[in-house]
């Protein structure tokens, strides 16, 4: 159980996808000038994330591996995202209209969303890396990579809101501020350094 | 030769077995599109400003088609053209559209209003309220930082020496002005019927209200008086219009000694 835990707040804390490896970053700069936008794009990376990770973590096992086709991983894997977002989207659409019209642009925007694929890819390395890494261990780390996505959203949605009244000079209005302030709140992410490893090694 | 066949029939296989699943999908699991709600919502001018009630657009096509409203005269902004498109559309009678115009009540500028304090806070409305109600001295008068500026979609209001002012030929009676101001000085209005509109919301006495702003309304009831269909009341020190009984004579506006009475679709909304 400890092992699953320090892997979520890795997830979440040090290795924060948006803050310390620096993916998803065009909806983390596009979506998150509202909480509930930013909210709702986060809800459908967590979802896509696992998913996408249920889906690629058998493949990757059972038909690449065994065949030593581990430089196709890349392509597969998007290959089956966009398929899996695409269908994600006619079933939601179908069943559950109303979340359909709440994530609006956000679940097609996923589809290219260099985060997924990076957590897939992500999870295949560690998995090769560390014998314990299984299907659980890599379920764990997408879902915690869903919410440190969602928690870097929610903190720079909140720091745009107080960005819209402040009275920012001419020439760093728009997008030069907010990557400005992007950079800080990354910075801030280095505070978590260590933290897992001294908690739980 | 073997080594490449096997890796290009996987991805292949699997980019088949992906796009079959999806097909068969798109086609188990159609979502019937409603063709008069889409053929409604092409003459629909796509401002989403809900100005009809409805979420956006789409809710106002949707709600017609399924019949939910029969009134086509809803959309503000397209105006007369949409109600007559979505009527032939749909069958139903063209309701008459009324056009409207929103009205800020409120023409205390920098020369009439009287500043309380200095305010150096964020250059917002809603901001500048939570601070003893704004800087000026009337607790109902415009704050004048333009939030309704930022929100209007069609550029019609503008901030004219500290107050609100709304151009009547821009303004679409979306409301969402009237949805944003802190201080709820924003009414729709008909526009071109020369109903009168109380340019003041002050509800204190008239010695006060003189004090604090020497545009406001006094509560002297000469408009009352003379009103002869009884369409204009002075409630709580402030005249209020009721446009149904107002047969838009104008006399109130003529008689208000502080001309905070003025008539909407004049030559101007409000002159200073």
């Amino acid at each position: 159980m400890k092992y699953y835990i320090a892997i979520v707040l890795t997830a979440i804390l040090t290795e924060n996808f948006v803050l310390s490896k620096f993916l998803g970053i065009c909806p983390f700069l596009g979506v998150s000038k509202k909480l509930n936008t930013a909210v709702g794009m986060s809800a459908a990376v967590i979802f896509v994330m696992a998913m996408a990770t249920a889906v690629t973590y058998p493949i990757n096992k059972y038909l690449l591996l065994p065949h030593d086709l581990a430089y196709l991983q890349t392509i597969v894997f998007i290959l089956v995202i966009a398929a899996l977002v695409q269908l994600v989207e006619i079933i939601l659409k179908r069943y559950i209209p109303a979340l359909y019209s709440a994530l609006g642009i956000s679940l097609p925007l996923i589809t290219t969303n260099c985060a997924v694929l990076g957590v897939v890819l992500l999870n295949v390395e560690k998995a090769a890396a560390d014998v314990q890494f299984g299907f659980a261990a890599s379920m764990f780390n997408s879902i915690g990579a869903g919410l440190g996505f969602m928690l870097a959203m929610v903190m720079f949605s909140g720091v745009r809101s107080k960005m819209e009244s402040a009275d920012i000079p001419k020439f760093m209005q728009g997008l030069p501020i907010t990557l400005v302030a992007a950079s800080l709140v990354s910075v801030s992410f280095l505070g978590f350094g260590g933290v897992i490893e001294n908690i739980f090694g | 030769m073997g080594s490449i066949l096997f890796p290009v029939l996987l991805v292949a296989g699997i980019g088949l077995v992906a796009g079959l699943g999806l097909a068969i999908a798109s086609v188990v699991m159609a979502v019937p599109v409603d063709e008069k709600a889409e053929k409604i919502r092409e003459c629909l001018p796509g401002a989403n400003c809900g100005a009809c009630g409805f979420s956006g657009c789409d809710g106002y096509a949707a709600a017609l088609s399924k019949g939910e409203t029969t009134n086509t005269a809803l959309c503000a902004p397209g105006g007369a053209d949409a109600a007559a498109a979505i009527a032939e559309i749909t069958g139903l009678a063209v309701s008459e559209a009324k056009p409207m115009t929103a009205v800020v009540h409120c023409r205390g500028n920098r020369q009439a209003a009287v500043d309380k304090m200095h305010y150096a806070g964020i250059e917002s409305c809603r901001m500048a309220v939570q601070v003893f109600g704004g800087p000026k001295a009337c607790a109902s008068g415009c704050v004048g930082f333009g939030d309704c500026v930022r929100e209007c979609p069609f550029d019609a209001i503008s901030i004219c020496d500290g107050v609100a002012r709304i151009n009547p030929d821009a303004c679409h009676a979306c409301k969402k002005c009237v949805a944003v101001c802190p201080k709820h000085l924003i009414s729709i209005v008909p526009k071109d019927a020369g109903i009168p509109a109380v340019l003041c919301m002050n509800h204190e006495k008239g010695a006060l209200t003189r004090k604090q702003c020497k545009s406001g309304c006094i509560g002297c009831m000469k408009c009352t008086k003379n009103c002869e269909t009884a369409a204009i009341s002075v409630i709580n020190y402030c005249a209020e219009v009721d446009a149904d009984k107002c047969t838009a004579c104008g006399k109130c506006a003529a008689g208000c000694p502080v001309q905070c009475i003025h008539i909407v679709g004049g030559k101007a909304v409000i002159t200073m």
